[in-house]
């Protein structure tokens, strides 16, 4: 039997890389989920037959209805999601793994304070997988209340580095003393886990609600690595293998991430945006913004052969990718070439735009990534932005004194004409102005997202 | 299974790569539903959760066992289903264009 599960463990990996794979290309992507999930099914099944599991009857029905509870409140929760509020469930989905995995911790560790130390290397990880979960848990717990809109502002304490600091050091005196000691006291557990919990919190609370993305990538490989540890303290190799693929995939996408945002992970994590992005603001901005109204950018656009829109955060926020779409098959019939630029860190995570923009059944060979589409700017006759902002700010190609310079931006200022959709006059999150606002061939069309692009599609019906 | 140190440190280290390759092919479009499926995975946190649970044997493990079996079965099925839900998304266009 032993054999047997390990066999089902070691397919279960393969399983688990195949599919990781496959989903790294749009035409496999949902069979690679299929093949991970087939694979998780009979992980789960097989977990029942470990040696020692069916002995205690009550502890089977304990298991089938945790199983049952967990999954239906996730069922319900995932179908009944809107897309635009995905990136707010991963995070709560990945801080239960977090949780999950410092919880078994919690179980192995109450175990040694009653007298079964495990010693060396998997009590060092017990505790470490400990630590690493509860802030993965408590961290997404709090991520997921920023996205949610449910804790909008950033919470800070007086010195709250220092406090964090100062909690963290402690957090990892105790975790060393459980980890290496051979006669721990439950209280002592508790308290570390407290304190890890707590330090999850206040980790997060003073990143911005725009930074979001990169802490959840982040929390995610953290889940990871707290999984493969605990898989080691549990001698289960399917589970040290998942967790460490999820730890270095999570580790370099929140990487990416970052890199495509133009801010090394140590600004993200440890410093506030806005303190950093005042010099830049100040300076002299050339021209004025010439505003547009709906039926002269609607002319504007039906006319053209080639149209490029950019859309921002701000088009999800008003929910506009449906009368986006409209927009283009709107076009198309027209015979105007549509194309869509997509910043890597445009909405919330990276393809969190595409994902929206399939949603609205924009077909994904029309979306492209910032290296396909910049050379085609200059062939554009329109480039329609709409609630993206410090994405097309040209300043970071021209200005190397400004906080964003060097960030890779769709050169929509490159384009014959530029309408940019907006809903007020004020800066981006960022807090630098946008020099391509002021540009000559650029365009203001004021509004909400959804509203200014309804105008559009009714301006251009009328022409018909 | 008993897993030596050296062993587990391989282990580590292959997956490590593993997990570095696969996801550095990744086109941008993908990257949500990547986050979400990689976040699935780690939900074989369950298998540790239920090996764990059935070995409990005091109350306390028990709460905390059941605890932690009821969150890695949400990771793995929130997950799933969130995963799903977006990939869903790139079905071959020829059929949404006619909707």
């Amino acid at each position: 039997m032993d054999t047997f599960i390990q066999v089902v463990y070691f397919v279960v990996a393969v399983l688990f890389i195949l599919g990781l794979k496959k989903m790294s290309s749009p035409v496999t992507a949902r069979g690679g989920i299929v093949w991970a999930g087939i694979g998780m099914v009979a992980a789960s099944i097989v977990a029942f037959f470990e040696p020692g599991v069916f002995d205690h009857g009550t502890n089977v029905f304990l298991i089938i209805l945790a199983i049952a509870v967990g999954s239906a409140i996730a069922y319900i929760t995932a179908k009944r999601v809107q897309m635009t509020d995905m990136p707010q469930m991963i995070a709560i989905y990945n801080g239960m793994g977090g949780g999950a995995a410092a919880a078994i911790a919690g179980v192995e560790l109450v175990r040694m304070a009653g007298g079964h130390a495990i010693g060396g290397t998997a009590q060092v990880l017990a505790v470490l997988g400990a630590l690493i979960g509860a802030v993965s848990f408590s961290g997404s717990a709090i991520a997921f209340a920023k996205l949610q809109g449910l804790m909008n502002k950033t919470f800070r304490l007086p010195m709250h580095m220092i406090i964090n600091l100062g909690l963290f050091v402690l957090t990892l005196i105790a975790g060393a003393i459980i980890a290496f000691g051979d006669d721990v006291s439950i209280q002592l557990v508790l308290v570390f886990f407290v304190m890890a919990l707590v330090f999850g919190v206040l980790f997060t609370t003073p990143i911005g609600g725009a930074d979001m993305p990169v802490v959840i990538s982040l929390f995610n490989a953290f889940t990871g690595l707290a999984v493969a540890f605990e898989g080691f303290v549990l001698g289960n190799a399917a589970m040290i293998i998942a967790g460490t693929v999820v730890g270095s995939a999570g580790t370099l996408l929140t990487q990416l991430m970052a890199k495509a945002m133009n801010r090394p992970i140590s600004n993200i994590l440890f410093a506030s945006f806005g303190a950093d992005a005042g010099a830049g603001a100040d300076e002299e901005i050339e021209g004025s913004m010439k505003e547009i109204q709906g039926t002269d950018a609607a002319i504007m656009m039906a006319y053209a052969e080639k149209v490029i829109i950019i859309p921002g955060y701000g088009m999800a926020v008003a929910q506009a990718q449906h009368k986006v779409a409209e927009l283009t098959k709107l076009l198309e019939s027209r015979g105007v070439t549509v194309k869509f630029a997509i910043h890597p860190v445009a909405g919330r995570m990276p393809g969190h735009m595409n994902v929206l923009l399939a949603e609205a059944g924009i077909e994904y060979d029309k979306i492209m990534d910032l290296e396909e589409i910049n050379p085609e700017f200059p062939t554009a006759d329109v480039a329609l932005v709409i609630g993206a902002n410090d994405v097309v700010n040209p300043v970071a190609r021209t200005n190397p004194d400004s906080p964003i310079y060097g960030m890779p931006i769709l050169d929509a200022d490159m384009a014959k004409n530029c309408i940019v959709i907006k809903r007020g006059r004020g800066a981006g999150f960022s807090g630098i102005e946008n020099h391509l606002f002021y540009a000559d061939n650029t365009r203001m069309l004021y509004g909400d997202g959804q509203k200014a692009v309804g105008e559009l599609v009714s301006g251009i019906k009328q022409l018909q | 299974m008993m897993i030596e140190g050296f062993t587990a440190l391989y282990i580590f280290m292959l997956s490590a790569f593993t997990g570095y390759e696969v996801i550095s092919r990744v086109p941008v479009i993908l990257h949500t539903p990547m986050m979400s499926g990689s976040n699935f995975i780690h939900g074989i946190v369950l298998v540790g959760a239920t090996v764990v649970m059935g070995h409990a044997e005091t109350t306390l493990e028990q709460v905390i066992g059941f605890f932690a079996v009821a969150l890695a079965a949400g990771n793995a099925v929130g997950g799933y289903v969130a995963t799903v839900r977006m990939l869903e998304m790139f079905k071959p266009t020829d059929k949404k264009g006619a909707a």
